[in-house]
């Protein structure tokens, strides 16, 4: 791809942006949210039409004006979104589409022996009679493999690929793309996780703004020269420094206890848990995908029907029913779902701030919409969000800013307990610093934080304390963070 | 300018709409008012100087009987004597010249209007051979009302008949837009409609005293009216949430209940009626309070009283949509009920709300049909929920929920209401109507895909 330029009523969204991926390459697209990288894939899926540019396969130039062009071109998408269909099964999945004829008979047979080719390929064992909902997000996406497989793709791009996997199904995702690339296949690999992009990837094309910025091979570039490629600017540490030390600690224990959680039972998940979160605390939720971090953080906000256990702030018990009642008593949750939880995406930024927050602006029965705006306003200021105005439509924002737009309405709220969820999961750089930042001043105010997350290095990087869950209960937990390792946390979540 | 062609599209199509009805029923209007018998009267005192005389002639309609009173009584007090007023047919007309022919020997004027003066006997050379037998009337002159070129659509009295008939509809919609911003449906407003229209009916005959109800007793009534139709509403909102059951089906299923209650009440209290011993029939419970008519057929300063409710109805949804935090919660609950709840939105809360407003929308309503017919019709309202869904659609409301705008509707069910009222004066049967009116509707919401790509 070469000069491929594109804008939106209002955005500037690819300024001249080159993309080279080369048979048998894996290519690594990387850039903040907002870069560009979502709209030059679907410049390449045919999703949207770029303004000017050109794009060449094997030094022609094609014209991809429509999704079935862009197959045509062997250009396969998987993007983070799957495009299966739940109720058909894995085969039928993978040639929908390729039937021989309107009406003739699907040959059967013919392409179970195909997909189990095509997994072959790949180094996979996966049974083409299951149905596509029966399967786990790395097996869905393995369709999906195959299904640009099947349709002799020479180029993949996988958008975000790992974001929902495991660690182990990562590992094997880096098997089945380092067998494509053996296969003389160009991959295009976006994600956001440096060392996943260090330890598959032979070159890199950082993007910024919609602008092209650099493409470099791996070998020439470190983790610190590849952030700031990507943010601009030096950045001194990943993480803030913190400028109280950890963990106020006061003589008045039944005042700053902050939440205590015990004997916590609710659903299939959450067996048996008990901690507590002090004020002027971090506290990490960690533990592998399933062991119930998420669902815990949902019961003790209310969100799930808690089955016993008690919750108190400051030593007085809470009755908590639903999250009207939590957000009463000054806990409030950003859910790793941002899209599907956080926001309606519909409906403005201001509409999404002042939800939780009405009563507040509300006077005589009726919304001070000024109030309201003011502020808003002074949060877009503190928070540095990237809006046009108030009136723009959530959906429209990048990840980081949703995320600063649901962490303004309940700094609104002036919560007590954060419960924070995977809170810088897609994410990028820049926005990840200001969230920490923000979290230090939070627990310097006093409040109390729960963060759940599955990266160990922000786990080790932003607690005082560590709990780690696996299978409904807590295996362990580290007080001294100083002492703690990567190691060290796996070993008590796989125990 | 694309932005507020997009904003404000159904508005446009409505304008369009009324400005195309204009065009085509542009034509001669014959004026048939008091105020148009006011103007000949004075026309005819100016004429003549002296005592002037005069016959009225129209025919024997409501509206020619008050044009011809008022020519009457403006001649009278500009001095002049009035000999004969006919309301009737040619042949009175006829008659009525003769005799004043003979009777008197001097008449000076005729006043009519333009349907009588074309009439034979009021015609030049019948008038003349009448005038030689009779000689009185030899010097008679006709005067009728100015006639002008104007779209009979674009009159006063059709646009508030247009509003006025659809105002039942347009009040309705107002809850039906709320339920389909929670991403809902509600089919039982017709129905629930009818169910008012025969609970409030029988409650006025039997518990506030018939014929001699006072206003407490009236208002009374209409609050067991609306109060049952809410409790229906409150119902469906209770199976929406805590039973989950899909809104098409319950509220399907209220449809079938709640036409089947309205029947039943009104057969029985017929079959009451006639001694209990008979059975009864599905017809209008009749009221026989006078002042109940007074809300459906009165006006307050010249507007009809159905249309002052709707506005005022219109005016209070749009201020609860807009300005207060239950309206952003209906809004929040549409756009997304996990992210509202999480939010501390009460979902289950706001969702039982709509479907009760609904359904108190539909026994407001319900009350307006029964005072316009003076009785609870048990087959009022029949297809209604789907001309009120088809305003609401037009009016640019998503069934997907999360987004419309009170006022939108209001233009929607207008869009509906002009084109209905288009085709009437077109002489479009009521048959082709239907299919005329399907394809609208769908074509009024194609353009609302087109505008928002």
């Amino acid at each position: 791809m070469r000069g491929v330029d594109k804008s939106f009523p209002g955005v500037h969204a690819l300024k001249n942006v080159d993309l080279n991926v080369e048979a048998g390459d894996v290519l690594a697209l990387i850039g903040e949210n907002g870069a560009g990288k979502s709209t030059l894939i679907k410049v390449l899926g045919g999703a949207h039409r770029p303004d000017s540019g050109v794009i060449e396969i094997d030094g022609r130039p094609i014209e991809i004006l429509t999704p079935q062009d862009s197959q045509r071109a062997g250009i396969g998408i998987i993007y983070q979104e799957f495009n299966l269909i739940p109720a058909m099964t894995v085969r039928e999945n993978i040639f929908l589409g390729q039937e021989p004829g309107r009406v003739s008979i699907v040959p059967a047979g013919k392409e179970r022996r195909r997909a189990r080719e095509l997994f072959d390929r790949i180094g996979v064992a996966l049974d083409p009679d299951a149905l596509v909902r029966d399967l786990t997000v790395a097996q869905q996406q393995i369709v999906e493999i195959a299904k640009a497989l099947s349709l002799d793709s020479r180029i993949i791009v996988m958008d975000e690929p790992s974001a929902a996997l495991s660690p182990r199904e990562v590992e094997g995702l880096f098997r089945i793309v380092n067998e494509l690339k053996s296969q003389g296949i160009g991959i295009v690999y976006v994600s956001h996780r440096l060392d996943e992009i260090f330890a598959i990837c032979n070159h890199v094309t950082v993007l910024r703004d919609g602008a092209y910025v650099d493409s470099k091979p791996i070998g020439a570039l470190t983790r610190d020269t590849l952030i700031e490629l990507m943010v601009g600017r030096k950045l001194e540490n990943e993480f803030p420094k913190r400028a109280v030390a950890k963990s106020v600690q006061t003589d008045d224990h039944e005042v700053r206890s902050g939440l205590t959680v015990r004997n916590l039972v609710g659903g299939p998940k959450v067996r048996d848990i008990s901690f507590n979160v002090r004020r002027g605390e971090i506290v990490a939720l960690t533990g592998l995908v399933g062991a119930g971090r998420t669902e815990t953080a949902r019961l003790i906000f209310g969100a799930d029907k808690r089955e016993a256990g008690t919750i108190t702030l400051d030593g007085k018990e809470l009755r908590i029913k639903s999250p009207r009642d939590a957000i009463a008593a000054g806990i409030c949750l950003l859910t790793e779902d941002r899209k599907g939880q956080g926001l309606i995406l519909n409906q403005s930024v201001l509409e999404n701030f002042g939800l939780p927050n009405l009563a507040r602006f509300t006077g005589g029965g009726l919304i001070q919409q000024k109030r309201e705006r003011n502020a808003f306003q002074t949060y877009v200021e503190q928070l540095q969000i990237k809006v046009s105005g108030p009136n723009q439509p959530a959906g429209n924002l990048s990840g980081g800013n949703q995320q600063k737009v649901v962490l303004a309405k309940w700094l609104e709220r002036d919560a007590e307990v954060i419960i924070f969820d995977e809170p810088t999961r897609g994410i990028d750089v820049g926005a990840k610093f200001e969230i920490y930042r923000l979290m230090h001043r939070l627990v310097e105010q006093g409040k109390a934080i729960l963060m759940i997350s599955s990266e160990l290095p922000e786990v080790l990087g932003m607690a005082d304390r560590i709990i780690v869950l696996h299978a409904g209960r807590v295996t362990g937990e580290i007080d001294d963070v100083k002492l703690a390792t990567q190691e060290s946390i796996m070993d008590l979540a796989v125990k | 300018m694309k932005r507020f062609i997009a904003d404000n599209g159904s508005v446009i199509v409505l304008l369009a709409l009324c400005a195309y009805y204009s065009v085509v029923t542009l034509g001669e209007q014959h004026p048939n008012t008091p105020a148009a018998g006011q103007e000949v009267a004075a026309a005819i005192l100016q004429d003549s100087s002296e005592q002037v005389t005069v016959v009225v002639i129209t025919r024997d309609t409501v509206q020619d009987r008050a044009y011809s009173e008022a020519v009457r009584a403006a001649i009278q007090t500009g001095g002049g004597t009035v000999l004969a007023v006919v309301n009737g047919a040619p042949t009175d007309a006829r008659l009525a010249l003769e005799q004043v022919g003979g009777a008197f020997n001097r008449v000076d004027a005729i006043a009519t209007n333009h349907s009588a003066s074309r009439w034979g006997p009021l015609k030049p050379q019948k008038l003349k051979a009448t005038a030689d037998k009779f000689p009185g009337i030899s010097g008679i002159k006709v005067f009728k009302p100015q006639s002008y070129t104007w779209p009979s659509f674009l009159t006063r009295e059709n646009l508030v008949n247009v509003i006025n008939q659809n105002a039942v509809i347009a009040i309705i919609a107002i809850g039906m837009t709320l339920v389909i911003i929670t991403a809902g449906i509600d089919l039982s407003v017709g129905s629930l409609l009818a169910l008012c229209g025969v609970t409030t009916a029988v409650a006025i005959q039997q518990m506030a005293g018939g014929a001699d109800a006072g206003t407490i007793g009236l208002l009374g009534a209409c609050l067991i009216g609306t109060g049952v139709c809410t409790l229906c509403g409150v119902f469906n909102g209770v199976m929406v949430t805590w039973f989950r059951v899909p809104a098409f089906v319950v509220t399907l299923a209220m449809m079938m209940v709640a036409r089947g209650l309205a029947l039943i009440v009104a057969v029985q209290y017929q079959s009451a009626l006639l001694g209990g011993g008979t059975e009864g029939t599905p017809e209008a419970v009749k009221i026989e309070a006078a002042a109940f008519g007074w809300l459906g057929n009165g006006a307050t300063f010249g507007i009809p009283n159905p249309i002052l409710l709707m506005l005022a109805l219109y005016g209070l949804a749009h201020i609860t949509m807009t300005k207060t935090s239950i309206g952003r919660y209906i809004y929040a609950v549409g756009g997304n009920p996990e992210a509202a709840r999480l939010s501390g939105v009460p979902v289950f809360g706001v969702l039982i709300l709509v479907y009760a407003i609904c359904g108190a929308m539909a026994g407001l309503a319900g009350i307006v049909d029964a005072s316009r017919f003076e009785g609870g019709r048990p087959n009022a309202g029949e297809m209604y929920e789907l001309q009120v869904i088809a305003a609401v659609v037009v009016g640019g409301t998503s069934l997907a929920g999360g987004e419309g705008r009170i006022f939108g509707t209001l233009v929607g069910a207008m869009i509906i209401a002009v084109i209905q009222n288009g085709l009437n004066m077109a002489g479009v049967a009521s048959y082709e109507q239907k299919c005329v009116f399907g394809g609208l509707i769908l074509a009024a919401v194609l353009l609302d895909r087109f505008k928002r790509k």
